[in-house]
């Protein structure tokens, strides 16, 4: 503690007077605890999440992970097909939102007017706090019958005939399905991870870019050769912050994912992830089934694949926006 | 690169001119190149924002009118309202951002005034940030295992307290940012003249940052208006009259959530009218919060 006072560089007199030293210890002891207490938070959900659905994990063990099943007349629970599109589509946002994501922070850092920076900043974080659920009716209501007519019949009609990738791009177009869902997400992702890269992207010093621009490099080299390598960790926690974003959403993808229980080949299938199962099936199991037990051991192994994400995100966007 | 640039001074092999000119074309071409992808990138981000824009006016507001804010949900056909989800709406969100805003306060003042470089602090900031983008569907699941099986019931506290575990770590985010950004020779000059370290922080290290600390506090408000996932499990919704905070409560967002997919022609037109009033609220407090800060600084 006496270490923690004198880092803090403010107040390295402590105050003669009994009655406000004793404000000065009730004050600080009262914030230490609000901060114990997100810790405990933290702790308690992970607890929590585990102790209810421990039935399911006693039930069918670490078969509960890989376990393509989910049978509610057998009481067959298993957590596989939801794993799967829990990482397919977050996955397949990050390929779709990254590039795009890198464009727009790279027009609002380097090749944007400095009048236009702020609106078309502010622009792209709007789309940030566009409520998920609006994503939903949005995706559902107009992205998916987009897709139906438009997109996905040539889609299916070319790439799906050839061979090796031709299997993903096969079947029916619903216009719903894990493809769509994965576009919902980068849509919903992309502001996250463009912000990440125009705040990290603006943190290179001007003397670097200066002695680029000043040998003659281009925007683009100066890009490649300075800015990306000077960055690069910061860049890799902001797609993984999109990633850690993309795994957990929930209305969105419920309301385009399709909501299949099984493994489809092709991205056209329809399929589910961890979050729109729980989000789905919550509603249809009673308190104590273990039905129940398996909703909460999803959410378990949802959080713990999360905060791996995120907490490698945390660290790498750490010590270079520090520095 | 190099070879581009290098005349007969520069050592090295004499440059062929007319390699030089198309390694330059080439060069220019790929730069070309970047630019029209980055600026195509930006137009489609503003385009996507306007689409969504564009169909909820389009759709909200043909199905708006004032029985949308003065009638109560109502089943299919009976021309109801959205009155008991804009109250419950509002009731748990300012509920949740109040309990939430002075926990997140709290704790941004440790970890700016108290904590700096030290291990405990170090932990707490990262498990906060952590918690900041946690999916908010399983501070649901959270809440329904701690206060909904064990008191019996789905509840509107049960949602208060989801959305308050949402709140804090945008309030602690906003509160240790704006703290650290006040000189020290502020916090010198106010212990040089012998105030205590908590007076320093509550009356002047707090007013100084406090159109900061607003600014995180609207963008709490905006966020966990339109949360609902945490809702689901929580405060679940009430088709009838509740201010109830013991009973199910109900919630904007998960009545979109019911009605948009419903069959129900006058639903679904009414779910677009709710996700009108969610999407306006929350992007108005978004830009407020944004000129707030602005003005300021």
């Amino acid at each position: 503690m006496q270490q923690a006072i004198t880092a803090t560089a403010a107040v390295p007199a402590t105050s003669r007077r009994r009655s406000s030293s004793l404000g000065d210890v009730i004050f600080e002891h009262v914030c230490r605890a609000a901060g114990i207490f997100v810790l405990v938070l933290l702790g308690a959900i992970i607890v929590e999440l585990f102790r209810a659905g421990l039935p399911a994990f006693r039930a069918f063990g670490l078969g509960f992970i890989t376990s393509t099943e989910w049978d509610p007349v057998q009481e067959v629970f298993g957590a596989g097909v939801s794993i799967y599109g829990t990482i397919v589509t977050a996955v397949l946002a990050i390929i779709l939102g990254v590039p795009l994501a890198f464009g727009i922070a790279f027009y609002l850092t380097e090749i944007a007017p400095v009048w236009l920076r702020r609106p078309v900043g502010t622009a792209i974080e709007l789309l940030a706090a566009v409520p998920s659920i609006i994503y939903g009716m949005w995706g559902f209501f107009l992205i998916a019958p987009l897709m139906a007519q438009y997109v996905q019949p040539p889609i299916i009609d070319t790439v799906g005939e050839l061979p090796w990738i031709g299997g993903l791009f096969q079947g029916p177009p619903f216009g719903t399905g894990i493809f769509t869902a994965a576009l919902i997400l980068a849509v919903m992702i992309l502001p996250f991870i463009a912000a990440t890269m125009r705040d990290v992207f603006e943190q290179v010093p001007p003397v670097y870019k200066e002695s680029a621009y000043g040998l003659g490099a281009t925007t683009w080299e100066v890009m490649r050769g300075v800015v990306l390598p000077y960055t690069r960790i910061s860049v890799v926690g902001g797609i993984m912050l999109g990633l850690g974003r993309a795994l957990g959403e929930t209305m969105a993808v419920t309301f385009v994912i399709g909501n299949a229980n099984r493994i489809s080949t092709s991205l056209f299938g329809s399929g589910n992830t961890i979050a729109s199962l729980v989000a789905l099936e919550f509603g249809e199991s009673a308190a104590g089934s273990l039905k129940l037990a398996s909703l909460l051991a999803l959410g378990f192994i949802l959080f713990v694949i999360s905060f791996i994400v995120l907490a490698i995100s945390r660290y790498m966007l750490r010590p270079r926006l520090k520095g | 690169m190099s070879a581009s640039m290098t005349t007969g001074v520069v050592p090295g092999p004499r440059k062929d001119p007319k390699v030089a000119a198309a390694l330059g074309r080439r060069r220019k071409r790929a730069d070309l190149t970047l630019r029209v992808f980055c600026i195509a990138a930006t137009v489609l981000g503003i385009v996507l924002l306007a689409s969504i824009l564009a169909s909820l006016t389009w759709r909200g507001f043909a199905a708006m009118n004032l029985s949308v804010f003065t009638r109560m949900t109502a089943p299919p056909g009976s021309e109801g309202g959205l009155l008991n989800p804009i109250i419950g709406s509002l009731i748990q969100a300012l509920l949740g951002t109040a309990i939430g805003t002075p926990i997140g306060m709290l704790v941004g003042t440790y970890l700016a005034e108290y904590a700096r470089g030290s291990w405990l602090g170090n932990v707490v900031r990262f498990i906060s940030d952590v918690l900041l983008s946690a999916p908010s569907i399983l501070i649901g699941l959270f809440i329904y295992q701690l206060l909904v099986l064990p008191f019996g019931g789905f509840s509107g506290w049960a949602g208060v307290a989801a959305l308050a575990v949402i709140v804090i770590p945008i309030v602690v985010r906003t509160t240790e940012d704006m703290l650290q950004l006040l000189p020290n020779t502020l916090r010198e000059a106010v212990v040089g003249l012998g105030s205590p370290k908590w007076k320093m922080i509550v009356l002047v290290c707090w007013r100084a940052a406090i159109s900061g600390i607003i600014t995180g506090v609207l963008l709490a408000v905006a966020r966990v208006a339109g949360e609902t996932a945490p809702l689901l499990f929580t405060s679940l919704g009430n088709n009838a009259w509740s201010i109830n905070l013991t009973q199910p409560m109900a919630s904007l967002p998960v009545t979109i959530y019911a009605f948009a997919g419903s069959p129900y022609e006058d639903w679904i037109a009414l779910a677009w009218a709710g996700a009108l009033i969610i999407t306006l609220g929350v992007l108005g407090l978004n830009i407020a919060a944004r000129s707030l800060l602005r003005t300021r600084h």
